[in-house]
């Protein structure tokens, strides 16, 4: 079977921030997903099925939260799936929706991710109330560090990606950071937490959440007649490989080349930098920005790092990353894969705002998690065919 | 009997580990072991293998991210399409139908996986409820079941006698499952004498604890056929949720079950045997009314929940169990059901049929090793809610 397109006609996102007290769990999937069903001119009863998404259910104290929010996400009467993947698990939710409409299953579906890290201490649960956490930065900070011995990267290009993304989210009205007064000094300046990893090249914790409305060919069409243009997906994919084990590199994993490889594959993208217009990665820490450039094909190895050094992943460069500000400026866990993924849809229907790049006909999105062993990538585009097949 | 072509999925494998009340055996190890049966009952390799899922959950394993180290387990090496549920394994096989239903790959291994015997299900279930109003009550999934039986006694629509009797007739039916924690023959009265254990329960309305796993493998149509000589077609799939505040449900009947049935297109042929998550004796009438089964249908032959419950994947046996059904020529269509939340809030369906001519298929692989099924282990033992 070969299957149907999906497209995406609706993304909503809450204002991500250090403590949303204002709202329960129920109120901020609710205020992303109202926010994405007006985008697509649907009411709730318009959506066949529910897929959430969320990281660990100890960061919150609720087990398997998609009971509960069944009747805050208007799925009564209708299927609600949970997905956890780890990091990547906002994207693994949005690929899992775009397939439900693919293979002709429902014809409008909601997908939302969120986490609402005040509601708990994610570095208590990550170590599973053992305190024995190092917590993601300890974890990722050695694949870091090594990445800079091999690529003998300049130290600077960490900070200068902790400045751009922060930059970016100047622009972007949800995100949580709004640091205005950043620079390489200051970052370079900001506390040591897991060498080479400062404070300010690390991402905050986040209440927040995202919601992506996917529907067919025929929904996305009618969506373009009204003038609301919609993002296609052209393709997607997973991988995952083990935590460790003596042949495994987890600072270029096979599992995020081959899932790279996968996806370009499906898209018909033989030439990464040139086809793809920008790209939305899962940045938690400032050197993943070179570290996925390399091991999703679209800098060579050893050679991300030049494309921060020469700025040609600021928002006004030749390949823009993270134009929303990324996960460094905004990280509800559980939402910030679909964030990402939301981001590169934002950009190839033109309604991503300030954060705009101009003519992104083609965008990648990405997210990775775990001991970067899982990996959730699409592609975007404003047309089913943007290569002129 | 209908043909079925490429884009029917079939199962042709499946691994179910023992059922113990404690296993000193990590989540992971569990599964390394179904991975393993499973792929051999279907006569090929992890390397054959385009996707896995898994369904389990961190608070029953008391650990974030517990899922991650049983990665080790399919063997995704190289890397895998691989995904993961925070459900039971029964919507991981979900998962991966709709993935294989794509087109573009033909083989999926979905499995579950639980340890319940780390820690007191009666402290873990009320975490599942909604945060605000009856989490803090401590209202877990016995207090809620007994609600709901409590309801269906005052409505008349079952008796404790009744009840009794589903369990009876269970822990016999277990006796011939290799797989059974709780089995044996018991009489009615012996068991209406019983104590209370959250009126109106009484200890063989309840599931035991259980630790254990499971191990799944689906195939797309021509693959199917070529690995299998009596795939086990999915004819129908489908899952349901419905309000999770019970006060606002009708308890005496189960809408979503129903729904999930109609959309699974359980309705449209008969079915000889049924394979029910009903956790609790009294959630299997209304099971049985939902899904419009008959008189003459055989519900749980395997002794169901009340023979061994390793949640996370208790739901996914089931489906197990109804292909069990069809590949033992017990029937030749069966459904296998899946359950979660308070008071069933949420249910899966899964309607299966046999290949068209039974009769020349040869044994399974893992009929064919039938002499290394595991032993039963002395089973009366603990049940939930005893000490």
């Amino acid at each position: 079977m070969a299957h149907q397109p999906c497209a995406i006609v609706g993304i909503g996102q809450t204002h991500h921030k250090s403590r949303r007290w204002d709202v329960s769990l129920g109120g901020l999937v609710r205020e992303a997903a109202s926010r994405a069903l007006e985008d697509a001119q649907m009411d709730w009863p318009d959506i066949d099925a529910v897929v959430l998404g969320k990281a660990p259910d100890l960061f919150e104290g609720i087990m398997k939260p998609e009971l509960y929010l069944t009747d805050a996400l208007g799925a009564a009467g209708k299927p609600m799936f949970r997905v956890h993947t780890a990091g990547s698990v906002g994207g693994a939710t949005g690929i899992v929706a775009s397939h439900l409409v693919e293979t002709g299953r429902h014809r409008r579906v909601l997908a939302l991710g969120y986490q609402k890290q005040s509601e708990g201490n994610a570095q208590f649960a990550l170590g599973s109330g053992k305190g024995a956490s190092l917590g993601a930065g300890g974890a990722f900070a050695p694949y870091m560090r090594s990445y800079m011995y091999r690529s003998g990267a300049p130290a600077d290009v960490g900070p200068m990606v902790a400045v751009k993304d922060r930059q970016n989210a100047l622009k972007n009205p949800y995100a949580h950071l709004k640091l205005t007064d950043i620079s390489v000094e200051s970052v370079k300046a900001s506390p040591m937490m897991w060498d080479p990893v400062r404070y300010l090249e690390s991402c905050p914790s986040s209440d927040g959440a995202c919601a992506v409305v996917f529907t067919d060919e025929a929904g996305g069409r009618d969506a373009a007649r009204a003038g609301r243009a919609p993002a296609w997906v052209l393709g997607s994919a997973v991988r995952s490989e083990p935590s460790q084990f003596p042949g495994r590199d987890p600072v270029r994993p096979v599992a995020a080349l081959d899932c790279a490889t996968d996806l370009y594959g499906q898209a018909g993208i033989t030439n990464p930098r040139r086809q793809i217009d920008c790209a939305e990665l899962y940045v938690p820490f400032s050197w993943y920005e070179p570290m996925w450039l390399e091991a999703h094909h679209i800098a060579a190895e050893n050679e991300g790092w030049k494309m921060v050094e020469s700025g040609e992943t600021a928002l006004d460069g030749s390949f823009p990353v993270n134009m929303s500000g990324g996960v460094l400026s905004s990280n509800p866990i559980g939402a910030s894969g679909l964030l990402r993924f939301a981001e590169a849809a934002m950009q190839v229907r033109g309604t991503a705002g300030e954060h705009q790049v101009d003519g992104a006909n083609v965008a990648v999105a990405q997210a990775y998690g775990a001991a970067a062993q899982y990996f959730a990538m699409w592609v975007v585009a404003n047309s089913l065919d943007p290569f002129g097949a | 009997m209908t043909e079925r072509n490429a884009d029917d999925i079939a199962i042709i494998g499946w691994s179910v580990s023992p059922m113990e009340r404690h296993t000193a055996k990590t989540e992971t190890q569990m599964l390394l072991e179904v991975v393993t049966g499973a792929v051999e009952d279907a006569g090929i390799t992890r390397a054959e293998v385009d996707f896995t899922c898994a369904g389990s959950c961190d608070y029953v394993a008391g650990q974030a991210f517990s899922f991650v180290q049983n990665t080790d387990a399919i063997g995704a090496w190289p890397p895998k399409r691989d995904s993961h549920v925070e459900m039971d394994g029964a919507w991981a096989m979900y998962e991966s139908w709709v993935r294989l239903l794509l087109g573009d790959i033909d083989v999926a291994v979905a499995m579950g996986s639980g340890r319940s015997s780390t820690a007191d299900p009666a402290l873990i279930y009320p975490m599942e409820m909604d945060p605000f109003y009856l989490a803090p009550l401590g209202a877990d999934h016995v207090s809620l079941a007994a609600l709901q039986a409590r309801t269906l006694l005052d409505s008349g629509l079952v008796t404790e006698r009744q009840m009794a009797e589903i369990a009876v007739r269970a822990r016999h039916d277990a006796l011939a499952n290799p797989h059974a924690q709780v089995s044996g023959d018991f009489d009615v009265d012996d068991l209406l004498a019983a104590d209370y254990v959250n009126a109106p329960l009484r200890r063989h309305d309840l599931p035991p604890i259980t630790d254990g796993a499971c191990a799944i493998v689906i195939a797309r149509g021509d693959r199917a056929r070529e690995l299998s000589d009596n795939p086990i077609w999915i004819t129908g799939l489908a899952h349901v949720s419905e309000l999770h505040y019970p006060g606002m449900r009708d308890l005496r009947t189960s809408q979503a079950a129903r729904s999930a049935a109609k959309a699974a297109g359980l309705d449209e042929a008969p079915v000889q045997v049924a394979e029910l998550q009903a956790s609790f004796t009294h959630e299997e009438p209304v099971l049985v009314e939902a899904l419009g089964l008959g008189a003459d249908v055989a519900v749980n032959p395997s002794g169901g929940p009340l023979a061994a419950n390793p949640i996370m994947a208790t739901g996914l046996i089931r489906v197990i169990e109804a292909a069990r059904a069809i590949r033992e020529g017990r029937a030749h269509r069966s459904v296998g059901h899946s359950s979660s939340g308070p008071c069933l809030q949420q249910n899966l369906v899964c309607v299966l049929e046999g290949s068209p001519d039974p009769a020349s298929r040869r044994p399974s692989h893992q009929e064919a090793a039938a002499s290394t099924a595991v032993e039963a282990p002395d089973t009366r033992g603990l049940l939930e809610g005893s000490d």
